[in-house]
């Protein structure tokens, strides 16, 4: 009978931790407002967890008793419940500093940026420019290069002018400056250090930086100048549509008309324009912190439209702390840039080993005339009738 | 080609020139994340 006592008392013994394990009939309520086991395993598996029940529990400095009355206390507010009013941004503190994120002691949302600044970022970051490169290198194994199929004629015609070129290559060889330096940034903690170790990426750290930050201003210049120069040549009309559909010519065969730019080179310049132009604001955000503020506005301006939840995603962050608008610009720069970058390797392959007489273009600014006919019969068109009119009205 | 070099020169030059300028700039970005203002360092 001892025995058997003994065994049940050990089965029940063993049940309690198994029982305390579940806690899905347990509230909130019912912790005395403390966090409870499904917060936990929500918080370690990344979920969204429902903070209200400590970031509202920052007491009240008016409630308690005075000091003087008898069993008074010190203040109605716990420390416990002034540190949650520190690190959830709702204390009222004050600094001798002046700067602008002088009174945010605590960041409670600095965590989330790092893990996915030194996670999904850089996975997926790598893996995009790694994929971009292995399906450009799989095109070239199974389309080889574009040959020029006519006859060359060793005539030209003059594609780009000096200034021209010199815009393109101003933009070019900051943007690969940039995305090298940008790199070595993003990927140097992960990928360098262990490597070379902490004093010679520390040195490399410090040349990079003040490169990537000093010759942004040529990017920004030579954004302005293509934009200028090229804007009215890329405005979108239907003979894209026609060259899209047969895929610049993979699907069909020969090459469908183009006017100087052609669809897919529409693409790429307005990818430059606009994605280069978000990436110069976050830059300028990151190069003077807290002076430009710009993603708090424009959460709260999504959330008014409800855009979240067109997606069924929850409503942006708002407001958000003087560090989340730097880390909020820092993501974003780095996300478009990574997008803007694997683009520009597609057209530097084209430019380049992809197709026969594209880098003339760029390179002495003329191009064979066989070339121009094959890929941009429209323009050669455009510029012969030009050059009848003026021959007609010289005669 | 002369473009391409123009710009390698044009890149040069406002790298070293934008840094130049920006020194002047009564601005600095260290100074907005950190300051001596409450550090004693002398008692």
């Amino acid at each position: 009978m001892l025995r058997l006592l003994a065994v049940f008392a050990l089965v029940i013994g063993m049940m309690a931790p198994a029982y305390a394990q579940d806690d899905n009939g347990i509230s909130r309520a019912q912790t005395g407002g403390a966090q409870t086991l499904d917060d936990i395993l929500k918080r370690q598996d990344n979920q969204r967890v429902d903070d209200e029940f400590r970031r509202n529990a920052t007491g009240d400095p008016d409630a308690g008793a005075p000091t003087d009355a008898p069993l008074g206390t010190r203040g109605g507010q716990s420390d416990a419940e002034m540190w949650r009013g520190v690190r959830f941004d709702s204390a009222d503190i004050r600094s001798q500093q002046r700067g602008p994120a002088a009174t945010t002691l605590i960041q409670d949302g600095g965590m989330w940026w790092l893990k996915f600044r030194e996670g999904p970022l850089l996975i997926y970051g790598a893996a995009l420019l790694g994929g971009t490169l292995l399906l450009l290198a799989i095109f070239y194994a199974f389309r080889g290069r574009i040959e020029i199929e006519g006859e060359k004629t060793g005539r030209t015609f003059t594609r780009f002018s000096d200034i021209e070129r010199f815009g393109h290559w101003l933009l070019a060889g900051s943007f690969l400056v940039l995305g090298i330096t940008g790199l070595i940034s993003l990927f140097g903690r992960k990928v360098l250090i262990p490597v070379f170790g902490h004093d010679a990426f520390s040195a490399l750290a410090v040349v990079t930086k003040w490169i990537h930050n000093n010759i942004s201003w040529a990017f920004m210049l030579a954004l302005i100048i293509v934009f200028v120069f090229w804007v009215i040549h890329n405005i979108p009309n239907r003979k894209d549509l026609v060259w899209l559909m047969r895929g610049g010519g993979i699907f069909g065969g020969g090459h469908p008309p183009a006017t100087k730019f052609n669809a897919g080179q529409k693409i790429v310049f307005w990818a430059v324009i606009v994605l280069g132009t978000s990436i110069s604001v976050s830059g300028l955000s990151l190069l003077f912190p807290f002076e430009f503020n710009i993603f708090g506005h424009t959460f709260a301006t999504l959330n008014d439209f409800g855009v979240m939840g067109w997606v069924g995603l929850d409503p942006l962050p708002y407001p958000l702390a003087p560090q989340e608008e730097m880390q909020f610009a820092q993501l974003w720069h780095a996300v478009i840039s990574l997008v803007l970058t694997a683009i520009i390797f597609a057209h530097i392959y084209l430019g380049t080993v992809g197709m026969e007489g594209a880098f003339d273009a760029m390179g002495t600014g003329e191009v064979e005339e066989t070339w121009a006919r094959e890929h941009h019969s429209l323009w050669v068109e455009e510029i012969e009738n030009a050059k009848a009119k003026q021959q007609s009205k010289e005669t | 080609m002369k473009a391409f070099l123009c710009a390698m020169v044009g890149l040069v030059v406002i790298t070293v020139g934008a840094n130049l300028v920006l020194d002047q700039l009564p601005f600095s970005s260290a100074d907005v994340s950190e300051s001596k203002a409450n550090v004693r360092l002398d008692d």
